[in-house]
């Protein structure tokens, strides 16, 4: 029971930083633009995020900081796929690169410093609920708050005007454009929340998951929160339990090594890296017809006057 | 008023020849404000990047040597990409590429064996770097899945291979327990050119590879059939080019290039197969195929540039203490601002007095 | 029922909508010139012009999408100023486009929801839209996801999105260019109820005989200038068409009678799955075509002619060998180079990006589809003396007017372009011609151009399939005359026994009378 309790409260948290990148670029490629940078906004969250907190003690500003700087990283990839029509393949690639790069940099001086790590829900009665009360009370804010951003994203798209307008861009910009929306406008806040989304994830590592940063922290995160978005076929419920899938196989993997299968400990790491391609091949057979990706999804958008 | 971006009715060759040129300049600036940042003296750390590693033959001959492998890469790359095919992966066919020749050699270690080992190692690194491309490129063409995030993932898979290799059945048993495996033997090593410096056949090589792809681009039906799937892909259907295959053959190719300066890094410069003989070329690479704007020549002018900035690193970093992350930042940079002035040739500003609100 | 009639019409003063001396320039090209017109309500005005001249660009500056350069247009006698399409709507002023604006993956309601001001709640609007639609006899069902609609049914949410608004004036443009001839009469019926609520409507089309039928008053555009405004009605066709063109167009010779030899492309029980969920499935296609003769393909757009187009043309492959023979060989599973080997050639209907790659020069345009044949390609090289000869050859026998010897596909305009991409099948001296749509967007002269070619070709043997929605054109050039509907390929007609009538009721999936039948098959 004990085992049981811990594995989930580890998904849990494993889950959490690809929930939120996810939720980010599932917003981002709603609206038609598809952003590959999402390691790199992530890793300078990290960056940042920790800088941030280490700095002032506060996890809060650090969240913050992590947030503002996945942000900043994302206005330069939307100026060059919106602003100059630039490849948004290329362009996001280029901005994974800088992103390492930049974090590696801004968190040379962090390297070593250790933080109070975000302290965890404690209400009186529920959380001590055996099993079920650590799960669903105790938690640290950052999981609460991925999920309660898959609630506000799935009713924004679904039941809002706005969510309505911006998934019409990804479907088709030309019709938008021509009925007078704002498509690259609302394209660039759609880039922004999920550089915003990718900067709070990435600050979730240091800040959450172990209280200290390394360079290359996010691992590949970011790649595989891009697969949990066509795992997802764009909808945010399936994505929350896409990433659930994914938080459970990385830990998993762990536990077995620790239980001394006879398996190579580099065979185990190397289990959600490959479970990603399968999944991927898995879901892009299954398509058909309806969940198909946003209709615009990728390609350049010049209007014309 | 507002600026706004128009198509252009047919590219600019100007600013096709003036771009690169454009983008240096703008990335030179961008890094002086960096380097001031970092309180480092900007023209002194320029002259360490750009300068210094000009001045002797050891550093002319290290830039040879890092640009060998970015350079072949990056023509295979290239090929892909015009295919609008992306290979992301390289890195890992690079690896996998040095963990089939260094089998051979691992094998052959100590054996007395005859000259032919050498050759053999490099004919055995390239088709294995084909096979691990084709992986995301079946992956792409038989159920259509992103070979972006594939050949991605199969990155990570190839380090961990690697490391298990090294760590274990591959270690060298008097190397202190160092992930590595033993030294090369001569014969499994491949030959340095001049005297004193690491400068290897690998670079002959790649100049041939550069050639190659400039004839196949330039003259060849396939390299046309390559250049119209990508940019045309109902065009090319239309043509009758089969845009599977030309998938399927363009990663093939940048798989087995990746996979050949794979096995020539480890059985050259470095001598031995460890974890991280690669600082990323597979993913510099791609910044290469990019600045030299997908073509053969460009690609060898820009994979000399970016090697010059390797070698321009280390020195910084011995003689101002620059942390080597600016090199990154400084190839992030320098793609960026070569793709924003690349736009300008297909695009093109103009200044609208009307103003125009949103519905 | 809308919530209230339009104010009465303002007879005598001021018109609805006035512009004066209305300009556009692109750089140095003038879309529009100095445009006067006058809208009144309670009338139909038509707007004509032949492809190019400048509707499109003078409406879409009414409609606020466009800021002109010069000029200035009044509003009930005021100066009006238009920074969007949502000020237009709110002035009253409404749009239907050729071009649906659409969004094939959501609902109709969601698609009227996003064309309206959003000022009332989803679950009204939705009701209202049920309502509007069906008292203007246009149903729709609110809950149905675009793609699964047929192309009438999109314009119907177009045109009831628009009335959604109470237009005081409504725009068209070319509304029938995807309709039937029976729901063309539909939507008069429609129009001329609008226009007895005393609302006033612009009818762009360039289809003479219908602007005589529905319209109380005509603007001729040609060149971004305006002609003339007349009485459609007190002109004659012929009139009209001079108005529109400048000049007589030269009239296309057929030669008396053609003589028919072996037959060349014949299609056996074609059927074929649509390739993907919005396409059409083919259905039992079976024609016979001989060298010497035109066989033209009508049918409104979206009926299967895409399809049909890629199966001749082995862009997509059949089953069964024997579906598609060329040249008595059964070529049903031959790639589309091994089918111009066979001497057949291949027009498509989209010249960027389809026929022609539009960044590529037209030289390597030219190796796109010769690589086959004809000495481009030797041991796997290419030789540019080749392919540069082929664009000197198509550009001088076709009259290619073009900025340099070798440009890029884009830069040419669009006659010129479909002049090079028939002109570079034909100098392959091809036994077979599959067209689709060949003079769709092109102007006067350069069709002229290519109908010539076509028929020319057939008089020297070669047996041509043209598609085309161009009823004009088909009567001109073709000898026989099916139409396409649904994936089902009717019986040819004789060409002069092929009434609007008949291929009206076949374009709208109804058979032919059995009386009438017999006189069109027996051929």
């Amino acid at each position: 029971m004990e085992l049981i309790e811990a594995i989930i409260l580890a998904v849990l948290a494993a889950s959490t930083p690809l929930l939120l990148a996810a939720t980010g670029e599932l917003v981002t490629e709603r609206a038609g633009v598809l952003n590959l940078g999402v390691e790199g906004m992530m890793i300078v969250g990290a960056a940042c995020g920790f800088g941030g907190a280490w700095l002032t003690g506060s996890i809060i500003i650090g969240a913050l900081c992590g947030i503002v700087a996945g942000t900043l990283l994302s206005l330069v990839f939307a100026m060059m796929t919106l602003g100059l029509a630039v490849n948004q393949v290329a362009t996001g690639l280029a901005l994974t690169i800088l992103g390492i790069g930049l974090s590696g940099l801004i968190g040379a001086g962090f390297v070593g410093e250790r933080i109070t790590p975000a302290p965890h829900l404690h209400l009186p009665v529920l959380t001590d609920i055996p099993l079920v009360g650590r799960i669903l009370f105790g938690e640290d804010a950052f999981v609460y708050l991925s999920l309660a951003l898959v609630v506000a994203v799935w009713l924004f798209l679904y039941r809002t005007r706005a969510g309505l307008v911006l998934r019409a861009v990804g479907d088709n910009h030309v019709s938008a454009h021509a009925l007078g929306y704002p498509v690259l406008k609302i394209r660039m806040f759609a880039v922004m929340f999920g550089g915003a989304c990718a900067g709070l994830a990435g600050a979730y590592l240091p800040l959450a998951y172990t209280p200290f940063f390394i360079p290359g922290m996010t691992a590949g995160r970011g790649w595989i929160a891009l697969a949990l978005v066509v795992f997802a076929s764009w909808r945010p419920g399936r994505l929350v339990v896409g990433a659930y899938l994914f938080g459970a196989v990385t830990i998993l993997q762990l536990h077995a090594q620790g239980w001394g299968v006879g398996i190579p400990s580099q065979f185990m790491s190397a289990l959600p890296y490959l479970a990603t391609v399968i999944v991927l091949v898995l879901i892009s057979r299954a398509r058909t017809g309806g969940s198909t990706a946003p209709a615009a999804l990728g390609t350049v958008f010049v209007p014309d006057r | 008023m507002q600026l706004v971006l128009e198509k252009r009715a047919e590219r600019s060759n100007t600013i096709a020849l003036v771009s690169p040129l454009i983008a240096i300049g703008l990335t030179l600036v961008t890094m002086s404000i960096l380097f001031a940042i970092l309180g480092k003296n900007p023209v002194s750390a320029l002259a360490a990047y750009f300068i210094a590693p000009l001045t002797d033959s050891y550093s002319l001959q290290e830039i040879a040597v890092k640009a060998t492998p970015l350079v072949m890469i990056a023509i295979g790359l290239s090929l892909c990409y015009l295919a609008n095919a992306w290979n992301i992966g390289a890195e890992g066919q690079f690896l996998i590429g040095a963990v089939a020749g260094s089998w051979l050699a691992v094998k052959t270690q100590g054996t007395g064996a005859g000259p032919w080992v050498l050759p053999v190692m490099l004919l055995l690194g390239a088709p294995a770097g084909a096979l691990y491309a084709l992986i995301p490129a079946l992956c792409k063409v038989k159920f259509g899945a992103s070979e972006i995030l594939t050949s991605l993932m199969l990155v990570y898979v190839a380090d961990l291979f690697l490391d298990y290799l090294v760590r274990g059945p591959w270690r060298d048993p008097a190397g202190f327990n160092f992930p590595t495996t033993a030294e090369f033997d001569p014969v499994a090593t491949v030959p340095v050119l001049i005297e004193g410096g690491r400068l290897h056949l690998g670079a002959v090589i790649a100049l041939v590879v550069v050639a190659a792809g400039a004839v196949l681009l330039g003259k060849t039906i396939k390299g046309f059939e390559i250049r119209v799937v990508g940019a045309a892909p109902r065009a090319a259907r239309f043509g009758g080019f089969n845009s599977n295959q030309l998938v399927l053959l363009t990663f093939a190719i940048s798989g087995a290039l990746a996979g050949m300066a794979g096995i020539i890094e480890v059985a050259g410069p470095v001598g031995h197969l460890q974890p991280g003989i690669s600082p990323g070329y597979g993913f510099t690479a791609i910044i290469v195929a990019f600045l030299g704007r997908l073509n053969p020549v460009g690609i060898l002018i820009a994979g000399l540039f970016l090697a010059l900035t390797f070698i321009g690193g280390e020195q910084a970093q011995i003689a101002m203490k620059i942390p080597l992350d600016v090199t990154k930042v400084f190839q992030g940079i320098l793609l960026f601002y070569v793709l924003a002035c690349d736009s300008l040739i297909l695009y093109r500003f103009r200044l609208i007095f009307a103003s125009r609100q949103v519905a | 029922m809308l919530d209230s009639t339009p104010a009465a019409p303002h007879t005598g003063a001021t018109p609805l909508l006035q512009t004066i001396g209305l300009t556009k320039r692109y750089g140095d090209f003038l879309a529009n010139e100095n445009i006067d017109i006058d809208i009144w309500p309670q009338q139909i005005h038509a707007l004509l012009g032949e492809n190019g001249a400048g509707k499109s660009t003078l409406v879409k500056t009414v409609y606020g999408l466009i800021q002109p350069s010069d000029g200035e247009m009044r509003w009930l006698g005021e100066k009006m100023v238009l920074s969007g399409p949502s000020e237009a709507r709110a002035r009253g002023i409404g749009m239907v486009f050729q071009h649906f604006s659409l969004f094939d993956n959501l609902t109709v309601a969601e698609n009227v929801a996003l064309g309206l001001a959003g000022k009332e709640s989803f679950k009204d609007m939705s009701a209202r839209l049920e309502q509007v639609s069906n008292v203007y006899g246009l149903p729709l069902d609110p809950r149905r996801e675009v793609w699964q609609l047929s192309v009438g049914e999109r314009q119907r949410i177009e045109i009831v999105r628009a009335l959604m608004q109470n237009p005081k004036f409504l725009i068209l443009d070319e509304p029938t260019a995807v309709l039937t001839p029976q729901e063309a009469d539909q939507l008069f019926v429609v129009l001329e109820r609008l226009k007895a609520e005393g609302r006033a409507i612009l009818y762009i089309s360039h289809k003479l005989e219908e602007v005589k039928r529905l319209c109380d008053t005509a603007t001729i555009l040609r060149g971004g200038k305006k002609v003339s405004t007349c009485n459609p009605r007190e002109e004659t066709a012929a009139s009209l068409a001079r108005m529109m063109v400048g000049a007589d167009i030269k009239q296309v010779k057929a030669p008396a009678s053609r003589q028919t030899t072996v037959p060349r492309l014949v299609v056996n029980d074609l059927g074929l799955e649509p390739d993907d969920p919005h396409g059409v499935r083919l259905e039992h296609i079976s024609f016979e075509l001989k060298g010497g003769e035109i066989l033209g393909i009508a049918g409104v757009a979206g009926n299967g002619q895409d399809e049909l187009f890629a199966a001749l043309s082995g862009e997509r492959l059949a089953k069964d060998p024997g579906t598609v023979v060329i040249e008595g060989i059964a070529a049903g599973h031959l790639s589309i180079t091994k089918r111009r080997k066979l001497g057949a050639a291949f027009v498509p209907e989209e010249r960027l990006g389809h026929g022609t790659a539009p960044r590529m020069k037209l030289s390597e345009n030219a190796l796109l589809t010769g690589h086959a044949a004809s000495g481009m390609v030797q041991h796997g090289f290419v030789n540019t003396v080749a392919t540069l000869k082929t664009v000197d050859r198509a550009t001088e026998a076709f009259d290619v007017r073009k900025a340099k010897r070798d440009p890029e596909a884009a830069s040419l305009s669009g006659g010129n372009l479909q002049k090079f991409i028939v002109g570079r099948e034909i100098l392959r001296n091809p036994t077979v011609l599959v067209v689709s749509q060949p003079t769709w967007g092109v102007d006067a002269g350069a069709a002229a151009v290519i109908r010539q070619a076509l028929l020319d070709l057939a008089a020297a043997g070669a047996a041509v399939l043209v598609t085309s929605q161009d009823l004009d054109e088909l009567a001109e050039i073709a000898d026989r005359i099916a139409v396409m509907f649904h994936g089902h390929l009717s019986e040819p007609l004789k060409t002069a026994d092929a009434s609007r009538e008949k291929l009206g009721l076949l374009m709208g999936g109804s058979s032919l009378e059995p009386t009438e039948a017999a006189h069109a098959v027996g051929a």
